[in-house]
């Protein structure tokens, strides 16, 4: 699985893709290789507000719970439906059809600082 | 408790697990993999085919002796006495008080020879257990802790006799179910028993730890025309979920008594004399006050280990195991609850963080296999 060139990763695995003042955020292959099969996933509301390194969600494994954090601030303006109803999509199509939550964002995001795939590639080779 | 990986126990097994790209974790002080293609999968291969558990961490007890039947009916609370020999019984080890010291499974070598196996993460304890008993009233017998003798491997599910019988000149269909024998299999000199943990037809079988490799090998070549599937520790307990079997540290412990667990069926009060019988003969008088019960969720989340359940938006017992049912399709556990409300048909909330979900309480097993 590719990671795309336009997305940025955090260190807790996750993905966010920002197009002007709206992010686009997700869990990273990588993740959900480590969690296993996903039976449930856990979305905030629609309206909510998401805070840069807080959790917004959760996803759970056959056996386990998983916090999922934010990169970035803002409000929730779509969430994944999809994921509602087939959450196994999660383990099919984590950067495309799989993401979890769009964000209208507060400000210019500091998404700078996160790794560009090939950074976050060597970063879980190394892990 | 955290352990270096170094400072874990390995089973025979563990490189093989390695090469088939098994996901190792910890387990009760063990290496063992808690999946290899994934939990879903290999629940299912075990439901529709056949799937393959190492089981070798488990331990094994031995009562030799003249006295070795008495002091396992002393020990024991089913009846150990009414086993033939090559016979098996699920049964458990109570303390004096009457709450579990594990849960076991007792098998008739020979009128002066019992074979016990145990959980894992009880083997020490349960040994002591036994011997302490034995001394208290001067049993003549052996006790012999056995585990690092045996390996073990379970072969479980609908197809699970056709593999296992290409390996074996032993008749497995005679073997009836709970029923065990000594033979050979694999090439390697086996006790091939018709026990399992999950719900499905199958069989646990015990060889030396030098055989495992082999053992396993070739069981994965058998079972290749069923579409045989490694299984870890995360569908071991998925299938042992939904067949309603016990877990130690989750539905028995030692401060749960056998009656509040639903396991009244293993405990023979009119045996004779056992340990934890005359605190049970006191609970039996004065009833439980919770019980045991199966629930599913009704709302959205899952009801894990350990959460809190409500009844009339009060807290009134917890979740002792939970998680997704891949065979029924729903999200299902087991609860203490007062005994009144422990039957099925009674609605709950689980509280899965901090939110109150829906959830009934059900009959159980959630699953039985077709005959």
């Amino acid at each position: 699985m590719t990671y795309p060139e336009t997305y940025r990763f955090t260190k807790e695995h996750e993905w966010v893709h920002v197009e002007g003042s709206e992010a686009t955020v997700g869990i990273t292959d990588h993740a959900q290789h480590e969690l296993g099969d996903i039976v449930f996933v856990d979305l905030p509301k629609v309206g909510s507000a998401v805070i840069k390194g807080h959790t917004f969600a959760s996803v759970e494994s056959v056996k386990a719970v998983s916090d999922i954090y934010s990169p970035v601030s803002g409000e929730v303006s779509v969430i994944n439906d999809l994921l509602q109803q087939t959450p196994e999509k999660l383990n099919e199509d984590p950067h495309g059809q799989a993401w979890l939550i769009k964000v209208t964002l507060n400000a210019t995001p500091e998404i700078n600082e996160l790794m560009q795939a090939a950074d976050y590639q060597k970063y879980i080779g190394a892990e | 408790m955290s352990l270096a990986v170094s400072e874990l126990r390995r089973t025979p097994l563990c490189d093989i697990h390695c090469q088939m790209n098994g996901k190792m974790v910890e387990f009760g002080g063990w290496h063992m993999p808690v999946q290899y293609a994934g939990v879903l999968r290999e629940h299912h291969a075990v439901r529709t085919g056949v799937g393959l558990f190492d089981v070798s961490h488990m331990g094994e007890i031995e009562v030799i002796g003249p006295d070795a039947e008495r002091l396992v009916n002393f020990v024991s609370t089913n009846n150990a006495l009414r086993l033939k020999i090559g016979q098996a019984q699920y049964s458990a080890l109570l303390y004096e008080h009457g709450g579990f010291v594990d849960d076991i499974l007792v098998h008739k070598v020979s009128d002066t020879h019992f074979f016990i196996c145990v959980n894992a993460s009880n083997q020490w304890k349960d040994f002591e257990h036994i011997e302490l008993m034995k001394l208290k009233d001067g049993f003549k017998a052996d006790v012999v802790f056995a585990s690092e003798r045996y390996a073990q491997i379970a072969v479980q599910g609908p197809k699970a006799m056709a593999t296992a019988q290409k390996l074996t000149s032993t008749d497995l269909s005679s073997i009836r179910y709970y029923w065990f024998r000594d033979g050979e299999f694999a090439g390697a000199p086996a006790r091939i028993a018709r026990t399992g943990y999950t719900g499905e037809d199958g069989f646990e079988v015990y060889v030396e730890p030098e055989a495992a490799g082999t053992v396993w090998n070739a069981l994965v070549q058998a079972g290749a025309e069923f579409g045989i599937e490694p299984c870890g520790l995360g569908a071991r307990n998925t299938l042992r979920l939904e067949a309603k079997m016990a877990l130690y540290g989750h539905e028995i412990t030692a401060t749960i008594n056998p009656f509040e667990a639903d396991l009244a069926w293993i405990v023979k009060m009119d045996k004779g004399d056992f340990v934890g019988r005359d605190a049970l003969e006191k609970i039996v008088r004065t009833g439980v006050s919770r019980k045991l019960v199966g629930f599913e969720m009704r709302g959205r989340g899952i009801g894990r280990d350990g959460y809190e359940v409500l009844v009339d938006g009060l807290p009134a017992g917890w979740v002792t195991s939970g998680g997704p049912s891949p065979t029924t399709n729903s999200n299902i556990g087991l609860c203490y609850l007062p005994v009144h409300q422990a039957q099925p048909g009674v609605s709950i909330q689980v509280v899965v963080r901090n939110s109150p979900v829906d959830a009934v309480t059900v009959a159980t097993p959630f699953y039985k296999r077709e005959k």
